[in-house]
């Protein structure tokens, strides 16, 4: 797996054409006869925080696992930054940095020397520069003050800090990261929203694995979506939302009037609930439907459009929820 | 959510002598051996290394006492006779016997089940913590972290069997007296020859332990569990000690890897009685090749999912 040299010429000069991150009809089967990712084609442009969003057991472990060259695809193939992988793990994954899973550490080593030994792992890593390679990676995460602790008394923030420290030893093209919030306390997981926003602003892509949709939206320029390890959408987050198209709520008290004046006035999809008739928005002039609601003597206690989050898209796309039909 | 309230530090802080991205620059080809000094700082290290090390610097001790006591009265220990490990007998004429006894008495058993433990644990024990893909990812290189780890193993098996020899010089040195030797052919060599010798069989015990070691690293690389790997070489260890009794085995002994290693006392004859040390060697690199290619074949094609 590690027949290609390290000195070959830069890898990913062709980022800006293929995607830092490009697979074609990528799949896993395990062992088990379990089909974990299915015909994967995701491309995850230069420079952007990509979200990689799926519910549990989705196939985003395993995609990443096949991205990192750390199990073979059962068929379909896998390019970071320009060079197939796994074939070029060794010219390519000095420039990606990874966590994968959560963290993993030497318990009986302080946090400073896991550090130098997953630095030591890396055969292009200067060792003239690694002590402050390391001291500089414990700083960028808060843990200067931990880096003599031994590791099995970190805290499960701790470690999860400690393994980003890892994955930023050398400057990266690309992070990797999976779940990196998991089982974090909300402050701890808004450090690392923040850490992920700041190293995206210093131009590294960032491909972000999460089953939490507000994490996503949060902090992600495009996002891709798994399913029971197909990928059901990519594109920017912008786009995605927009692709889930809001709903008209109006909230009134004589919902079978308003349900009618709405379908008289053209409106599609009117769903009435309790005290709310939802429907999807119409094209034409908002105001001139409230007025015709208002006309019709309907008391009109609230007129809005609610504006979709990617959690409608998701739960349009993948079918849950009320939108079964999808 | 501003990023004032996070102790994490702001971009472009970074020390000046961090290249630039894209900037990695070709390593050196002595690079690659950092991962070796870090392997084996990491092992000697370890609470469990030293542990193991400290029980087998304990045999020649133990032994030595027990020697002192039983002699007490002027009489020979092992009865004079073939009883217990080769070369008691002698102890109390010179203590460097003592070397020979320690490594006699440790080879069959503490030795390779020290190594079984070490082998046993090389990859599955990184396995097992999840360590094993952050190195894979680093990126170690599958070839390299092998290399290193069989490199390791091999290391440890020199400092176990230094630490078996050394400990019992010490011992032999305070609790008897030293001089001139007896081989057991029966001729009289100096002291300085007898210590020449004492090393050039530790040094064979060593190797002789590489066999065993290959093997460990090998039914390493099958599972991820450091416990179950070690539990296994070291299972294999006294089932072939075990099979090498039995004589309706004798036309498949020979390739036990256990079988010629009490030879290194054929380095105490006069001349050196080769047939058997070159057995023993050829096997101990005939178990290398096989089980250090298998463990390679299977580890740098083996899915890490742990
Ligand atoms: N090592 C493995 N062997 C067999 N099946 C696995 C293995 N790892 C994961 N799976 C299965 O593959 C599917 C996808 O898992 P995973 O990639 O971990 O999903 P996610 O990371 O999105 O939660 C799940 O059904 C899971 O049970
Ligand atoms: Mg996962």
């Amino acid at each position: 797996m590690d027949e290609v040299s390290a000195t070959e010429p830069d890898p990913g000069a062709g980022d800006a054409e293929h995607g830092v991150i490009q697979t074609r009809g990528l799949t896993k089967r395990y062992r088990g006869g379990q089909l974990a990712v299915d015909g994967l084609d995701l491309t995850v442009p230069a420079g952007s925080v990509f979200g990689f969003l799926g519910p549990n057991g989705s196939g985003k472990t395993t995609t990443i696992r096949m991205l990192m060259g750390l199990i073979e695809p059962t068929s379909g193939t896998a390019r970071l930054l320009g060079r197939p992988m796994p074939r070029a793990s060794r010219a390519v994954l000095p420039h990606v940095g990874a966590l994968i899973e959560g963290p993993a550490l030497y318990g009986f080593l302080s946090g400073k020397d896991n550090l130098l030994r997953y630095d030591a792992a890396d055969p292009t890593a200067d060792p003239r520069t690694r002590r402050a390679r390391v001291a500089a990676a414990l700083d960028r995460v808060g843990l200067t003050a931990a880096a003599g602790k031994k590791a099995k008394a970190y805290s499960l923030g701790m470690k999860q800090r400690l393994g980003l420290a890892a994955a930023l030893l050398q400057p990266r093209r690309l992070l990797v990261l999976d779940e990196p919030t998991n089982g974090l306390d909300p402050q701890g997981m808004r450090e690392i929203r923040s850490l992920v926003r700041e190293l995206a602003s210093d131009g590294t892509t960032v491909f972000l694995s999460s089953h939490l949709l507000d994490e996503i939206e949060q902090v992600c320029t495009h996002a891709a979506v798994m399913a029971q390890g197909r990928l059901i959408t990519q594109g920017a987050v912008a786009d995605l939302a927009a692709g889930a198209r809001g709903r008209l709520v109006v909230t009134t008290p004589d919902t079978g009037d308003a349900a009618r004046v709405l379908k008289e006035q053209g409106v599609a999809d009117v769903v009435v609930a309790e005290d709310r008739v939802t429907a999807e928005p119409p094209e034409g002039e908002l105001a001139e439907l409230n007025a015709a609601l208002v006309t019709a003597g309907v008391r009109v206690r609230g007129f809005v459009v609610e504006r979709a989050s990617l959690e409608d898209a998701f739960v349009a796309l993948t079918g849950e929820g009320f939108d079964v039909a999808g | 959510m501003s990023r004032a309230e996070t102790p994490m530090r702001q971009a472009g802080a970074e020390p000046p002598e961090v290249a630039a991205p894209g900037a990695v620059r070709a390593p050196s080809p002595l690079w690659t051996f950092g991962l070796l000094r870090n392997e084996l700082v990491t092992t000697f290290r370890r609470w469990r290394t030293l542990a193991l090390l400290g029980v087998l610097a304990a045999v020649p001790v133990l032994v030595g006492i027990a020697v002192k006591i039983e002699t007490r009265d002027g009489s020979s220990a092992g009865g004079g006779g073939g009883a217990g490990p080769a070369f008691i007998a002698q102890i109390t004429n010179n203590g460097l016997f003592l070397v020979f006894t320690a490594l006699a008495a440790t080879l069959p058993f503490f030795l390779p089940m020290a190594i079984g433990v070490v082998a046993g644990d090389a990859i599955a024990g990184e396995a097992n913590a999840g360590t094993l893909r952050y190195l894979l990812v680093a990126p170690a290189g599958r070839s390299r972290l092998l290399l290193t780890k069989y490199a390791t193993v091999m290391a440890f098996c020199l400092v176990a069997t230094l630490v078996v020899a050394v400990a019992a010089l010490i011992m032999g040195a305070l609790l008897f007296p030293l001089g001139e030797l007896t081989t057991i052919s029966g001729t009289r060599i100096s002291f300085a020859d007898g210590l020449g010798r004492a090393l050039l069989i530790a040094l064979v015990v060593a190797a002789s332990l590489t066999g065993i070691a290959a093997l460990g690293l090998f039914i390493s690389t099958l599972t991820n569990s450091g416990i179950a790997a070690m539990a296994t070489t070291v299972g294999l260890l006294i089932t072939v000690q075990i099979l090498d009794q039995i004589p309706q085995l004798h036309a498949l002994q020979p390739y036990f890897f256990s079988h010629y290693w009490l030879s290194f006392a054929d380095l105490m004859r006069e001349p050196v009685y080769w047939d058997n040390l070159v057995n023993n060697l050829g096997l101990q690199a005939l178990y290398a090749g096989v089980f250090g290619s298998a463990a390679w074949a299977r580890f740098t094609t083996r899915d890490v999912t742990a």
